[in-house]
């Protein structure tokens, strides 16, 4: 089984790591760049394949060669036995589209593998499009949202349960064929019920130690020239999607109304007591 | 949704336990090539073991440690004992007995543990041997029960992944062991048949000056007398590389009736001049522990076995504590390792199901069975352990003719010859003689004041509940109060090492509940400060359980 992991990096939205300038917009210079966080599911989910079944996990990105870090530390979380990072200037300024047409060539250019996987949408552009278009580029069937995963080798297929959300939240149980793309939601669960599987994960977790700290030694870098490809569809040239503006969303104002108790002073707080009372539901 | 395969994962043998005994069967067994498989609940090796500890290599014993895991002295264990003695108690008044020669008897070497860092030790080492065979270890995996086929046991289920056969199923799983209990070998009933051990680990930088010893060097002191309120017992005081570890082991049928919180006489200890003469000031308390201990004359089982199934260690009763001698791991790594080359025999005979046998044969034939179940105590019990009896020693050794036996017997050097007596020892009897009446009378005759200036200042209960690491399982207890009357589970509130009598914050206490215009006592659990020793479920009535692997208190020390 081979497995290419999609994944980018994304400002550390957490707070104390995030800085924002006077008008609200990202400084991306004062802001460290980590790996998206919904990825960390698209890895666990090959991840789990690999356990199972064995074989190869490839980790593939593109971006900016300061990325290096966010593929040592998806090495380190996917135990991946190689990385990928598709970087140059004409590369840069993507949107979704340009994105997808040179990670799946990318892919093509690794070999097509048994499977594919994204993460949900990514922290900073929100919008869920690379990996729905990488695979319609790689035209090979996508299955989204997906909680849980399991592969039938012989048979070449993959079963997978995914979440539909709509008035009520369903479970559906799809099967593809191999190969196909794997779109994996939040709620993906890895599931691990033999001791086989967890010494294997063990073994894993030894050998990958010492690979994650020399990560380079296993890290391919392409640029466009290696991909072939064409200036004018890929890069800012070659992405469709126009942002004519962002606004920062205002903060709404605090509404609330504070009362100040002095906690010394005991009929003050008998009072708060009377009225959190009310509120606690029970006696 | 995953398709489960209608075919159980299968090892040639599971050994349950990643303790000294577990380590020792999965040492023999992956020695001999046999795929093994070691499941330990605990977060890491040792998370979940408390020793008093004092790690034995008996010339006598066909294993040691050392021949299984040769660098484990170097490595992984605290100082070798040089000298040992034991300080009879009176009040401030004290005599001291070197035991020495006793504890050279037989003894290649013994040194002091510290259970984390020797077992985690242990387990990398056991994960290397095993892997190479097929097998391996995982911890924070708790095996919760037998897998049985027609009635047979067949392999274990597990809380975290799904059951697992094998051909050879070795329970090292400790004092509570859910398998032995699962299996019908061993129960948790009877408080005659428990010690109940509490511990600090204390720390001292200064051991070497305050023992006056070198870096490989030393020291034990046991203490008996009237330190415990009477409580039958004993304590002790071992010196690690910089902490030392001071522990007091009661009787659990004594501290029930006693009513008694062991908390508190572990302080009694501390506070003492003969014990905090040790202590350095201030008083810096790194962690508190407690455990179960079984008591091998009565419990130890004279048949562990069951189908595929043996027991190992503490899972079997096979803790040995006979007056002075206290030895419990180094019986657990014999058995283990009789139990590993029971089953490696067996299967090279093309007869794997006689392992269990083999194992119970061996521990006869290798002399391990005579010492957890001395023909000699067996024999003195039913005279020495009648109550009345009891009383008439008693009131001899504290009449004026007992105290000038005591006298002439020490003038004569006979009472120490008594003590460092191997033999001797073998026939102690479980009553308050031994342990209470006769050390405070040589202490009261012979003894010498003791004073000290140290504070030993021990923290509250509270705060060593607080020092502990938890990971609570929370809303899933894993122990279940099946009688909450104060006649069935009230001893639980003093007996359980992290509860009290009138302390909210512990596992057990009791409550005033207004009914129907009457009111009424009963006791109510919490085991969220639960360190997993055991005590309620022989002294309450509870439905007891470990919680799931990796789960509850972790400790650092042991």
């Amino acid at each position: 089984m081979h497995s290419i992991v999609l994944t980018k990096g994304v400002p550390d939205f957490r707070e104390g790591q995030v800085s924002f300038d006077e008008d609200g917009h990202l400084e991306r210079g004062k802001t460290p760049t980590v790996m998206n966080p919904n990825d960390e599911h698209a890895l666990q989910a090959a991840l789990q394949t690999k356990v199972r079944h064995g074989g190869r996990v490839s980790v593939m990105s593109m971006g900016p060669p300061g990325y290096g870090d966010v593929l040592q530390e998806a090495m380190e979380s996917v135990y991946a036995d190689d990385l990928y990072l598709l970087s140059d200037r004409e590369l840069a300024a993507a949107d979704t589209w340009a994105t997808a047409i040179a990670l799946s060539t990318g892919i093509e250019k690794l070999g097509l593998p048994d499977l594919v996987f994204a993460g949900f949408k990514t922290a900073d552009g929100e919008t869920g499009h690379t990996g729905p278009q990488t695979c319609w580029a790689l035209d090979i069937p996508m299955i989204t949202h997906v909680t849980g995963l399991s592969v039938d080798k012989d048979e070449r297929r993959v079963r997978a349960r995914r979440l539909v959300e709509g008035d009520v939240a369903e479970i559906e149980t799809v099967e593809a064929p191999l190969p196909a793309c794997i779109v994996v939601d939040s709620e993906f669960e890895s599931d691990y019920r033999t001791a086989g599987e967890h010494l294997a994960l063990k073994d894993l977790r030894e050998t990958t130690v010492e690979r994650a700290a020399e990560y380079d030694q296993h890290l391919t870098t392409w640029d466009h020239t290696d991909l072939n490809l064409d200036p004018d569809y890929i890069g800012l040239d070659g992405s469709p999607t126009i942002v004519s503006s962002v606004d920062p969303i205002p903060k709404p104002p605090a509404e609330r109304e504070a009362t100040m108790v002095d906690p010394g002073d005991a009929e003050a707080m008998g009072e708060l007591f009377d009225e959190m009372a009310a509120l606690s539901g029970g006696a | 949704m995953i398709p489960m395969s209608d075919q159980y994962e299968q090892y040639e043998a599971i050994v349950v336990g990643a303790g000294p005994g577990g380590a020792a069967a999965a040492a023999k067994l992956a020695d001999e090539g046999i795929e093994t498989l070691v499941l330990e609940r605990g977060v890491k090796a040792g998370a979940k073991n408390v020793s008093g500890g004092l790690l034995y290599a008996e010339d006598s014993a066909p294993y040691a440690i050392d021949n299984l895991y040769p660098q484990i002295r170097l490595e992984a264990t605290e100082r070798p004992i040089t000298e040992y003695y034991i300080q009879n108690v009176a009040g401030s008044t004290v005599k001291e007995y070197d035991l020495t020669r006793l504890h050279e008897h037989d003894t290649r070497w013994s040194d002091a543990v510290l259970r984390r860092k020797m077992d985690s030790w242990l387990a990398e080492r056991v994960h290397e041997r095993t892997r190479e065979t097929g097998g391996g270890l995982l911890s924070g995996i708790k095996v919760n029960g037998l897998l049985r086929e027609d009635g047979e046991i067949v392999g274990v289920t597990c809380d975290e992944i799904d059951p697992i056969r094998a051909e050879f199923i070795v329970a090292a799983d400790g004092v509570n062991s859910e398998l032995a209990r699962d299996a019908g070998l061993m129960n948790w009933e009877d408080p005659e048949q428990w010690f109940q051990g509490v511990k600090a680990t204390v720390e001292a930088p200064n051991v070497n000056d305050r023992f006056d010893i070198g870096p490989q060097e030393g020291v034990a002191h046991l203490f008996s007398g009237d330190l415990f309120d009477g409580v039958r017992g004993g304590g002790f005081c071992y010196t690690n590389v910089d902490t030392l570890s001071i522990g007091a082991v009661f009787h659990l049928d004594s501290l029930v009736e006693s009513a008694a919180e062991p908390h508190e006489l572990l302080n009694a200890l501390l506070e003492h001049p003969v014990c905090s003469q040790w202590i350095d000031d201030p008083y810096r308390e790194v962690e508190y522990a407690a455990k179960l201990v079984p008591d091998s004359k009565k419990v130890a089982h004279p048949d562990p076995q069951s189908d595929r199934l043996v027991l190992v260690g503490d899972a079997a009763g096979q803790m040995q504590a006979q007056g002075p001698i206290i030895k419990g791991m180094n019986h657990a790594v014999t058995a283990g390792a009789l139990a590993g080359e029971a089953f490696a025999g067996a299967k090279r005979r093309g007869e794997p199901e006689s392992a269990g046998e083999r194992y119970v044969e061996r521990l006869y034939e290798s002399g391990t069975m005579a010492k957890l179940r001395p023909k000699r105590y067996e024999r003195v019990r039913p005279i020495a352990e009648r109550e009345r009896a009891t009383e008439v020693v008693d009131r001899l050794l504290e009449s004026p003719i007992g105290r000038f036996g005591v006298r002439a017997l020490d003038a004569t050097g006979l009472l120490k010859r008594l003590y460092s007596s191997p033999f001797m020892s073998m026939s102690i009897p479980d009553t308050q003689t031994p342990y209470v009446t006769l050390p405070t009378v040589i202490a009261e005759t012979l003894g010498e004041p003791v004073s000290d200036d140290t504070t030993v200042d021990p923290p509250s209960l509270e705060q060593r509940i607080g020092e502990l690491t938890y990971d609570t399982d929370i809303g899933n207890p894993h122990i279940e109060l099946l009688d909450n009357s104060v006649e069935a589970s009230g001893a639980a509130v003093t007996a359980c090492p992290v509860s009290a009598s009138e302390f909210g914050g512990g596992c057990y206490r009791e409550e005033t509940i207004a009914s129907n215009g009457s009111t009424k006592d009963v006791v109510s659990l919490d085991t969220q400060p639960c360190i997993e020793c055991g005590t309620c479920a022989v002294v309450a009535d509870t439905a007891w359980e470990h919680p799931s692997g990796g789960r509850g208190v972790e400790f650092r020390q042991g």
